[in-house]
């Protein structure tokens, strides 16, 4: 068993959290207080030294680059929002930062996401796979075209990419479980190893 | 109460039990089910073995302490393997939390090789901004991250020599647990750079990354904690994600159980009801 504090508030903490399971109960309304506030206060801290802190208040206030008031005069009428009688003003920054973002990522993101995958959809049919693949799309597609009445032959391939869809979501559900089962285990593994020393 | 109504009235608690007792009992008790190996997994692998001695490889830490059972054996196994197989290794993290964790995971990885940092890895630490400093690196590393993670100047330490931009690099992995993250990474050190890039991610956001290596976006994948099994098996030793996949299948068959015992009593009942009708 193990001789740190650390490990043992650790493991008192997660059985609290685990203890919702049975029912609601003060031991988890702690815990989870406890992690809120924590947050918060980590998250404050963080994004002082990491962001604020390097990126605006040294190169303005240290360094005397003035060109970085333009930051700071946006991120100020960014918290405008917080009245809402001038939450207007918040509209200029977000319209700045949504059109910078857009500019800087369109083409890479259609790139990416839009042509690199419509290449790879239309390759030869060398395997089974890609036939599959091609079939997966098309039929995809042909679901979420609602412009023409799902009937006779359009409505078949129509259906045939549900069952498609169904699959994606059937393996992508599967995944998902992975995923959560994988916390769990990583949860028990820290009390059975680290905590009870149990197991190696 | 009949036995059917009650199969159909289980309380949720016992319910849970099951699935603490699936967990718990091969954990204490390893059952040993064969990991096999996937393709996508093995790309990966090979990718790095065909790296010479020396290459530079790029690891990203992505990833919180809540995906740690995930992703930390995944960055621990590739960081042995790069060890290894005597490359340099630079850590970077575009999320705070990832930093302390790919720090651990090189440290001990490292220690197993008598790698030394600052001459064989280094960690540069976090930087906020995502996808913006993934752009900023590829024209300067230096400019984009001049402290490492303990801040001290890069430039003290023998592993940054000739390291001044994407061309740099022979290969980057990702560690993922969500944005900024793959995508990102694929997006500009990929579609602009034209760097090879790999992968390792939650289980929950694999499905939606197999189309980029299906494209060949990606050299290979890890997905979730059987992707870090298989590279453990791959690395030949018996890590934590090992260790976790019995679990992990017991509980998966329990799971299958329950969706076909449910489905079963629901169609019971309906028949049930229907007849009652009648």
């Amino acid at each position: 068993m193990s001789t740190t504090l650390g490990v043992w508030i650790a493991a008192f903490l997660t059985l609290c959290i685990l203890s919702f399971l049975y029912k609601d109960n003060p031991f988890y309304k702690f815990a989870e207080h406890l992690f809120v506030g924590t947050s918060a206060g980590y998250w404050a801290a963080y994004y002082y030294h990491n962001i604020l802190k390097p990126n605006l208040y040294v190169p303005l206030f240290k360094e005397g680059k003035l060109l970085y008031i333009i930051p700071l005069a946006l991120g100020i009428m960014m918290l405008m929002r917080l009245w809402p009688r001038i939450g207007w003003i918040s509209r200029w920054p977000l319209a700045f930062i949504v059109g910078t973002y857009a500019g800087y990522n369109l083409i890479t993101y259609l790139q990416t996401n839009a042509l690199a995958q419509v290449k790879a959809t239309l390759t030869p049919f060398t395997d089974v796979s890609r036939v599959i693949l091609f079939v997966g799309v098309l039929t995809g597609l042909i679901y979420f075209f609602f412009s023409k009445e799902h009937r006779g032959i359009f409505g078949k391939a129509a259906r045939v990419g549900i069952w498609f869809l169904m699959v994606a979501f059937g393996a992508s559900f599967g995944y998902t479980v992975m995923a959560r089962v994988s916390l769990i285990i990583g949860r028990m593994m820290f009390l059975l190893k680290d905590w009870l020393g149990v197991i190696d | 109460m009949s036995i059917f109504e009650r199969l159909t009235r289980i309380d949720r608690r016992i319910i849970f039990c099951t699935v603490a007792l699936a967990v718990i009992i091969p954990l204490l008790r390893p059952i040993g089910f064969p990991v096999s190996v996937s393709p996508s997994v093995k790309k990966l692998y090979d990718a790095i073995e065909a790296l010479p001695p020396g290459s530079r490889v790029l690891m990203s830490f992505d990833y919180d302490p809540s995906t740690m059972p995930e992703v930390y054996p995944m960055n621990f196994s590739i960081a042995k393997h790069c060890f290894k197989r005597g490359l340099k290794v630079y850590g970077m993290a575009l999320w705070a939390t990832g930093v302390s964790l790919g720090q651990d995971a090189l440290e001990k990885a490292a220690k197993q090789y008598d790698k030394a940092y600052g001459v064989d890895y280094i960690n540069l630490g976090f930087k906020a901004g995502g996808i913006v400093v993934i752009s900023a690196m590829a024209e300067n590393v230096v400019e984009t991250f001049p402290e490492d993670y303990a801040g001290r100047s890069v430039g003290q330490f023998p592993v940054m020599k000739g390291v001044r931009n994407f061309d740099d690099f022979d290969l980057i992995v990702d560690f993922s647990a969500g944005d900024p993250g793959v995508i990102q990474w694929i997006m500009i050190a990929y579609g602009r750079y034209g760097k090879k890039v790999g992968a390792g991610c939650t289980a929950v956001s694999a499905p939606a990354f197999y189309p980029y290596l299906n494209a060949g976006q990606l050299v290979g994948l890890l997905g979730g904690m059987k992707g870090a099994a298989e590279y453990e098996k791959l690395m030949d030793y018996m890590g934590t994600a090992t260790a976790g996949m019995d679990a992990q299948s017991v509980v998966h068959a329990l799971i299958v159980f329950y969706v076909l015992f449910g489905n079963a009593m629901y169609l019971v009942e309906r028949r049930r009801s229907r007849r009652n009708r009648l």
